[in-house]
């Protein structure tokens, strides 16, 4: 049967027959990068034109309609435009470091890819300590918003990126501690153990109570992580311009935008693969002649479509929430999600010592 | 793949954001123009410099962070093999939990999550 797990062992067959190990391990290192850049790019595109269509949809609008059918290409163009662009470095600015921080940025959201299982067999590099890693990892982008917004020299740079830092810092450890509910209930940090735990039923179906706590304190802790509205005081356009990257022009910015989106899918792809099954089908107990409609469908699709769904929902909240304030933010991190994810741990222990859950 | 494929990731990252950057310096014509590089504060020129020394507020939070970020990478390691050793690992927890909840509410009382 036709997977991208056959594929991708082809391939690797293919190169170690074919060349010196080596010289095979460099030509793999290459393709990685290549589908990375594509992943990226792709994601770049899709997650532009659907943020527009979305808020279009919400507000009654029609959205980018012009540039190609449906004005598909409208990302397009405006990545076009964005290449012509000058891109300027302020006076003041910290040069090195204002030049470094998109890299930075970039490395980051792409060095977060490795983990993440995208179909059945299909995984960059199955890492035992997977969840920590993606947590670990995606925690260094503050460091180049950080950097960002000193190094521009303006001050709503640097009311953004300290706003942006305080936020991410603050509402990492109730994403922390949401997963943490999860890993209890499995008791591996590998991706793909988590993802085989949940071969008779989601997370989010047989995990009680303290998984859907665990579950809506997470999405709301990667919504402030990411910076979207509700929490996007960082970029606060009626307040600090663009925060962190008002300075930031042309390629630059385009890069910050891009990196953006991508934690956004890394995120959600988490979430999905946390609470949601991966790329697990959909199955319900014995009704076998359901599963095996639902195995039909490929694991790539499964793991993409969830992925999305959970991106969808983030969009949603969007055009649903006011924005909140910056003391309004942390007191919702500090005195309500925080305490109530660490009760929660210690509800999702209880279960899974008593074996409560199914 | 193994750890090699993070040095790849990271090569590639830097390739498509540099060849980005590169093309579009080599498409693009630049000007010089007097009022360009200065900060853009909406119009209004910029009063004072722009390193300042920031609102105590954020480094109240930042330091509150650094405690529980330490107490989540000790969390790690217990949430694997909690479900094996049983019992012994919940109390150990709760005793954890509870010298942590003492001091967070500390802070608590002593006004650190109260915004000034």
């Amino acid at each position: 049967m036709w997977s991208l797990q056959n594929i991708a062992d082809k391939v690797h067959d293919w190169l170690y027959l074919t060349f010196n190990p080596t010289l095979a391990m460099l030509f793999e290192f290459v393709i990685i990068g290549a589908l990375a850049i594509g992943l990226f790019a792709m994601l770049g595109l899709i997650l532009i034109y659907m943020e527009r269509k979305v808020s279009a949809w919400m507000q009654l609008r029609l959205g980018p309609n012009r540039v190609g059918p449906k004005g598909i290409f409208q990302t397009m163009a405006d990545t076009l435009k964005l290449i012509v662009k000058e891109g300027m470095t302020p006076d003041g600015a910290d040069k090195l470091l204002f030049h470094i921080a998109p890299f930075l940025v970039m490395i980051v959201a792409m060095v977060v890819l490795a983990p993440l299982m995208f179909a059945k067999g299909f995984q960059i590099w199955d890492i035992n300590i997977g969840v920590f890693f993606i947590t670990a990892v995606s925690s260094i982008s503050v460091i180049g918003v950080l950097m960002a917004g000193w190094a521009s020299n303006n001050k709503y740079s640097l009311l953004g990126a300290m706003r942006s830092g305080a936020q991410i810092v603050s509402y990492e450890l109730s994403a922390g501690l949401s997963i943490l509910a999860v890993i209890v209930l499995t008791g591996s940090l590998k991706l793909s153990d988590i993802i085989a735990s949940q071969e008779n039923g989601w997370w989010i179906f047989k995990g009680h109570l303290p998984v859907w706590i665990a579950f809506v304190i997470f999405i709301i802790a990667v919504t402030a992580e990411t910076n979207r509205a509700p929490f996007d005081l960082a970029e606060a356009e009626s307040e600090l311009t663009a925060g962190f990257h008002t300075e930031y022009s042309g390629m630059k910015f385009a890069l910050f935008f891009l990196a953006e989106y991508v934690n956004i899918f890394v995120v959600c792809a988490l979430g999905a693969t946390l609470f949601l099954g991966g790329w697990m089908p959909l199955h319900f107990g014995t009704n076998t002649q359901f599963n095996k409609v639902m195995d039909y469908i490929p694991s790539v699709v499964w793991f993409f479509g969830k992925t999305f769904f959970l991106i969808f929902v983030i969009m949603w909240f969007r055009w649903t929430f006011p924005r909140l304030r910056i003391d309004q933010l942390l007191h919702l991190e500090w005195k309500y999600l925080l305490p109530i994810s660490m009760i929660n741990l210690l509800l999702a222990t209880l279960i899974a010592i008593m074996n409560w859950h199914f | 793949m193994g750890a090699g494929s993070l040095i790849a990731l990271t090569i590639a990252a830097i390739t498509f954001s540099g060849l980005a950057i590169l093309a579009a310096k080599l498409i693009t014509r630049a000007t010089t123009n007097k009022q360009k590089g200065e900060p853009y504060e909406c119009g209004v020129p910029t009063r004072g410099p722009s390193w300042v020394q920031y609102n105590v507020g954020y480094y109240l939070f930042a330091l509150l962070f650094l405690i529980f970020d330490v107490e989540l990478i000790f969390l790690f390691p217990w949430a694997v093999v909690v479900k094996k050793i049983g019992w012994v690992a919940m109390i150990e927890i709760l005793i954890f939990f509870f010298i942590l909840f003492t001091g967070f509410l500390y802070a608590h009382k002593k006004g650190a999550l109260k915004w000034k």
